[in-house]
């Protein structure tokens, strides 16, 4: 019998991984980047990253169940005279019909109203199905302007004006023809079937000066009636609050890089702007450095999971979090009774992502009329609502745990974080620790 | 908005009610145009002193008639929805952006974005525009008498722009179905833009074009059309090299 030397164990390369080589191979194949809905899926800083202390000796808790603890918010009470009231601080956020089917922007709005909130339109006008379920619903000013109109901008209940969202800061928005039924086409006033690419800039402002102005035009469409919201992409959160503010929002909407999107380049999701946790404080900071926290409210978004998801966010200063991609989930996205077919589409329940393609399994993220039938309206409304529910009780269980009787009483000294990228980025001690990188000049 | 305020500042002469803004505010003037009802008597104003306001008479829904005297800021006339604006002066940017119906005629010139995203209805403007002349147009239909500046129609959808000057760099870039008439020099055409043959339905619609805009000296037959290539329609990776 000859010897033979012991064999390594193969190793794959953390740096050419299965995916990464995958990709190459895609696009050696292609010639084209790929594309992709939904957010950063790379790990990142997270909420996850940080914990409550709960209540001591120091602090007392309140009751569960019995003591009350607020969960309501007031949007827009800067300039508007008809701010948005919400009983639960976790907004439905802006989702383009075309890129959502009928039956679910319907589910959205059925679940927002159950739960005492508001919903959003999207890159795509506003359609019969979310104004007449959606109590509240916000109405996206968007580059593309696909769909605007006076008409609808007088029956929203606030108006957002879109600069930038967190998985493409800096970026358009992009619908392939493959999406575009006569419905949406008609809506986009552009031919069936062809890709619909939107600006990323506004076709008649630049700059925060025009910015003013252009809120002065909606204002006076509306009557003031309206509060504005300005979104941003997670690119530069300090200034970006503040030239929204000086610029004259009621309310900044910051999306971290974690909040998805219809369909972008996956480099520019992966690689461009910063994660949520990292937008907080600095958007906090503007508001508190002009003297405008909690006058103008800050909403923030991209990867908010649940109630701890929540009150941790609060707890850095925010007024409200907005949900998109776990509002889909509720609704029935990526459910894996379709299993087999995310199979033939060649993924798995999970991990699908190509919304751009119209073949969602599930019936969302698609205008095939036989495959939104999956989506009942009605039911998928309900459950989003009970989602919602669940997030709210958590919120308010750590809370009440905080000794809070509201959840806009949660604070930063009511949290540590278990990684210094976490503490520096939160602006909150290490855990076991005072450090906070970054303060006190080291 | 108190009503004695208003009453002192605005009145009836001969038929139109003046609204004069050195004594009332941007805010009173845009809330009595949108507390116009259907079949209101007040169907002809007059604003005075707009030195330059932004967002003049915007959003309108009425078939009112206004004539501005002097020259505006941004977004004169924005989201229009059936009135018939007349500015004796020059107009900033975004004048008639995202207009839905009616009419707006500007006696001066326009700056950038004259236009913008204007859904229907018709833009007159007498003068010259400036850079991105009716940029991501969707069914309005645009004549300007004089020259119209840089990227103009970027990305249009729909409706006419009618040049009787020349036009800038990148006219028409990414251009989709609006159609462009220039009876003058093009100093480039944009992404996917390229000169089309003037039909007799071409003709047609441009001599109804320049009758409602007023143009009596001019024939369709000194124009160029300009459309869309219809290349960069759906992506396709060889064609790259043109965004």
């Amino acid at each position: 019998m000859t010897y033979r030397n012991p064999p390594t164990t193969p190793r794959k390369s953390a740096t050419f991984d299965d995916y990464t080589l995958s990709e190459i191979r895609r696009a050696a194949a292609t010639g084209i980047y790929d594309i992709r809905g939904a957010g950063a899926k790379r790990k990142l800083p997270h909420f996850d990253d940080l914990l409550f202390l709960g209540a001591s000796i120091s602090r007392y808790p309140l009751e569960g169940y019995r003591e009350r603890c607020d969960t309501s918010v007031v949007l827009g009470s800067r300039h508007a005279k008809k701010p948005i009231e919400l009983k639960i601080p976790i907004t439905i956020a802006g989702m383009s019909f075309g890129s959502l089917s009928g039956p679910a922007k319907e589910a959205l709005g059925r679940g927002a109203t159950l739960s005492g909130t508001s919903t959003t339109t999207g890159d795509g006008g506003m359609t019969e199905e979310e104004r007449g379920h959606s109590k509240q619903l916000v109405y996206q000013y968007l580059p593309s302007r696909y769909g605007m109109n006076p008409r609808d901008l007088r029956r929203a209940d606030a108006i957002e004006v879109v600069v930038g969202q967190g998985a493409k800061p800096g970026g358009g928005g992009m619908l392939l023809g493959q999406k575009i039924s006569d419905r949406v086409a008609e809506m986009r006033t552009l031919p069936k079937g062809i890709d619909q690419r939107s600006a990323s800039r506004h076709p008649d402002w630049t700059g925060p000066d025009d910015l003013e102005i252009k809120i002065l035009e909606l204002r006076e469409i509306t009557d003031w009636e309206k509060p504005i919201y300005v979104k941003v992409g997670g690119a530069r959160p300090y200034y970006d609050t503040a030239l929204a503010v000086k610029a004259g929002a009621d309310v900044v909407v910051v999306d971290g890089m974690q909040g998805g999107t219809a369909a972008t380049q996956e480099v520019f999701i992966e690689n461009v702007g910063q994660p949520t946790l990292a937008c907080i404080r600095p958007a906090v900071q503007a508001l508190q450095d002009l003297g405008m926290h909690r006058k103008v409210q800050l909403i923030v978004s991209g990867g908010i999971r649940n109630g701890a998801d929540v009150a941790k966010a609060l707890a850095l200063g925010v007024d409200a979090v907005s949900i998109g991609t776990a509002a889909l989930v509720a609704l029935g996205d990526n459910d894996p009774r379709w299993e087999a077919d995310y199979n033939e589409l060649g993924t798995t329940a999970g991990a699908y992502d190509d919304w751009h393609e119209g073949r969602d399994p599930a019936g969302i993220t698609t205008q095939d009329p036989e495959l939104m039938k999956r989506v009942d309206p009605i039911a998928a409304g309900r459950r989003l609502a009970n989602y919602l529910k669940v997030m709210t009780l958590e919120a308010q269980t750590i809370a009440r745990a905080c000794g809070k009787n509201s959840l806009h009483n949660l604070e930063p000294e009511d949290l540590v974080a278990l990684t210094i990228e976490a503490a520096a980025m939160a602006g909150v001690p290490l855990a076991g620790t005072n450090w906070i990188p970054g303060k006190n000049g080291f | 908005m108190p009503a004695t305020n208003v009453s002192k500042a605005t009145h009836d002469q001969g038929h139109a009610r003046v609204f004069d803004l050195a004594d009332l505010s941007l805010r009173e003037l845009n809330q009595a145009l949108h507390q116009l009802t259907p079949g209101s008597n007040e169907t002809a104003w007059e604003v005075l002193n707009p030195k330059g306001s932004h967002s003049v008479a915007v959003g309108v829904d009425q078939p009112v008639a206004i004539d501005v005297r002097g020259s505006v800021g941004y977004y004169c006339g924005g989201m229009n929805a059936g009135g018939a604006i007349t500015v004796h002066g020059s107009a900033g940017p975004g004048v008639g952006e995202n207009m839905m119906s009616g009419s707006i005629t500007i006696k001066g010139d326009a700056s950038q974005y004259a236009g913008a995203t204007g859904r229907g209805g018709l833009l007159v403007i007498e003068g010259n525009a400036s850079s991105r002349c009716g940029i991501s147009m969707k069914g309005i239909d645009i004549v300007v008498h004089g020259n119209i500046g840089h990227m103009s129609a970027f990305m249009a959808q729909s409706g006419n722009l009618v040049v009787l000057g020349d036009a800038g760099d990148a006219l028409g870039d990414s251009i989709y179905e609006a159609r462009l008439f220039v009876r003058g020099k093009v100093e480039s055409l944009g992404a996917d833009c390229i000169a089309k043959e003037m039909r007799p339905e071409h003709i047609e619609l441009l001599q109804g074009l320049l009758d409602r805009a007023g143009v009596t000296d001019v024939k369709p037959s000194e124009f160029k059309r300009y459309g869309s290539a219809r290349t960069l329609y759906n992506f396709n990776i060889d064609n790259a090299d043109a965004y």
